[in-house]
């Protein structure tokens, strides 16, 4: 509760600036519509107003502006505008809309929650994907020394590669061989989420040191009985870390697969609405992408400290 | 068919060949660390070229290595292009600006606990969130030149960068303050005596993490779209033509220069930070 005053106040402070900054962004397109309304503006025409800065047209004018933060299509919606575009395309969509859920009996195609709902699965299936072989592979890393030398030294390279590059390659190439749909894109999950997990696991299996292995020689336990008592446990903190940045990687890697192909997901709500000028559209579908990632790692989290209370490593 | 059975032979050589040099009598020896993971390289281009060309995949589902190679080799002048656009311009620039902004205003924050305590949750969920989202957005705002591809980098790597700079900030011991306070150093010697030096490698940490994310972003916010030049440009386009071996060579040219980025401030690391124990040790 200490902590929460602070950041409450950074928070609030990040909402004003957002609030004060609509104003000079959008000062162009309320200043066309309030000439329209009819009031005067400062220099009476279009063409004049816009070669001219946004501040200056601010200062100028500062009795017009009272459409700043209801501005349609605006460069930079305010925040109670994207609010309420969430809302409408969430929960008003779905309860009171034709094609919602509780009229047709299936998720309407316009709302957030469907396609939020499409790039959720995605990133799930990716994440699994790619967390668990990331595991195997660490495993055998770590088990085999010809694994090791050859594959680790790429797998560390790899993660200082734009893999997301390939993103649109794979949608392309698999939609030719006919795979389309949730598959490509858990590919490119599960590619991003692959390597993180890896180093990180290969980093937690050998995270015990010479007098813990030594004991487990003396105990005279075998090589699979190392593993699962002693190996697997400690890398337990270790995995998690990397988990959390692979399911925040496994999103990106959704949405990004999601471009090239316009077939619903957050990643085409953003293109779709950077085709048509809805600014709207895609701040709330990046609200609601971060919603999603805050809500990954934080389940990524809260499985983590439930692990390590019932494993006595978090007191 | 001959050549799918000669890629698995040479497979099952290079394996075998790896595992005596990695358990054999060469294993300790600095080469061998070297050549092992070359080998395995060297080894998953030919499968793949044997295997493309013996079991006749159509190049626009995956073209061989070499195919790969010489399109790099005949399109440099393009790829160059593409490279100064996304990388010089857009991904390096945002970069610089962005990683200096997340430091100084991290040193700010560090000097009042009430901004510290409010910045830093606030910036280690920012840094969790998919920012490359905000591409579309900033390519409205900046145009579609390189200008918004820089500002979409810039807001990729400032958390990063904050959130370790803080971290690093934080590193100094009470005894060690409490040296400098005997000697009667101010705030800024304190600073940059102490502090700023235990900070380095928190921030190198940051600036290593920050580099993939630089490319990563530049190349993102051009499929939002960009002027008819750029990496991503070029990615999509190509890929839209199924002319997958210039994809490649682009995407070659993305890992290089990705490469070439973390090892360039990998250098710089070691130059810096030479007298921290996990550098020390390599020496």
């Amino acid at each position: 509760m200490k902590r929460l005053l602070p950041v409450l106040t950074v928070v609030i402070a990040l909402l004003a600036v957002w609030y004060i900054a609509c104003i000079p962004m959008n000062v162009k397109e309320v200043l066309t519509t309030a000439e329209r309304a009819g009031v005067t503006i400062d220099p009476p025409s279009a063409a004049e107003r816009r070669d001219m800065g946004h501040l200056a047209l601010v200062l100028r004018n500062t009795d017009a502006l009272s459409g700043s933060w209801s501005q349609d299509r605006a460069r930079l919606p305010s925040p109670h505008q994207i609010t309420a575009e969430l809302w409408k395309s969430t929960w008003e969509e779905e309860v009171n809309g034709r094609r919602g859920i509780v009229r047709s009996g299936s998720l309407s195609k316009r709302s957030l929650i469907y396609h939020g709902w499409i790039t959720l699965s995605a990133t799930f299936v990716g994440f699994l994907i790619g967390a668990g072989l990331g595991v195997l592979l660490a495993v055998g890393i770590v088990h085999s020394r010809v694994m090791d030398m050859s594959v680790m030294p790429w797998a560390i390279i790899s993660q200082t590669i734009p893999i997301v590059a390939l993103a649109p390659m794979i949608i392309v190439v698999l939609y030719s061989v006919g795979i389309n749909g949730l598959i490509p894109k858990a590919i490119i999950s599960a590619y991003l989420s692959f390597f993180p997990v890896v180093v990180g696991m290969v980093k937690g299996l050998r995270a015990p040191d010479h007098m813990q292995l030594d004991l487990l020689k003396t105990y005279n336990a075998t090589k699979s009985q190392t593993f699962w008592k002693l190996r697997l446990p400690s890398s337990v903190p270790y995995l998690f870390t990397s988990l959390k940045i692979g399911i925040a990687a496994s999103l990106v890697g959704a949405i990004v697969g999601e471009l090239p192909v316009q077939r619903g997901g957050l990643g085409a709500r953003m293109l779709g609405g950077s085709y048509y000028g809805q600014t709207e559209q895609i701040w709330a579908a990046l609200f609601v992408a971060a919603g999603m990632a805050a809500l990954l790692v934080w389940l990524i989290g809260w499985l983590e400290k439930r692990t390590l209370t019932r494993m006595g490593m978090l007191t | 068919m001959i050549l799918v059975v000669l890629a698995f032979i040479f497979w099952i050589a290079a394996w075998g060949l790896n595992g005596y040099l990695a358990n054999g009598p060469f294993a300790k020896q600095r080469w061998v660390s070297i050549a092992v993971p070359a080998i395995f390289g060297v080894t998953i281009l030919v499968c793949w070229e044997l295997i493309v060309r013996g079991a006749g995949v159509p190049a626009v589902i995956l073209p061989p290595p070499t195919q790969i190679a010489s399109t790099l080799v005949a399109n440099l002048d393009v790829v160059w292009g593409d490279f100064v656009q996304t990388f010089v311009k857009g991904a390096l620039s945002g970069y610089l600006i962005g990683c200096g902004a997340g430091f100084l205003l991290a040193i700010l924050v560090d000097r009042y606990q009430f901004l510290r305590e409010g910045l830093l949750p606030v910036g280690n969920f920012m840094a969790a969130l998919p920012i490359v989202g905000t591409a579309p957005i900033l390519v409205m705002w900046f145009g579609f030149d390189w200008q918004s591809k820089a500002a979409v980098v810039v807001i990729m790597v400032f958390f990063p960068m904050l959130v370790n700079t803080v971290a690093g900030l934080r590193d100094t011991t009470a005894m060690q303050r409490d040296l400098m306070r005997t000697y009667g150093a101010g705030y800024f010697q304190t600073l940059f005596k102490l502090r700023l030096p235990a900070a380095m490698p928190f921030i190198f940490n940051g600036l290593k993490i920050t580099t993939t994310l630089a490319l990563i972003g530049a190349i993102v916010a051009e499929f939002f779209g960009s002027p008819t030049r750029g990496m991503g440009f070029r990615i999509s386009t190509s890929v839209g033509q199924l002319a997958l071996d210039m994809v490649w060579a682009e995407i070659v040219a993305a890992a290089i220069a990705g490469s070439l980025f973390y090892g360039a401030v990998t250098f710089l690391e070691q130059r810096v930070t030479f007298w921290h124990p996990s550098q020390r040790a390599k020496q």
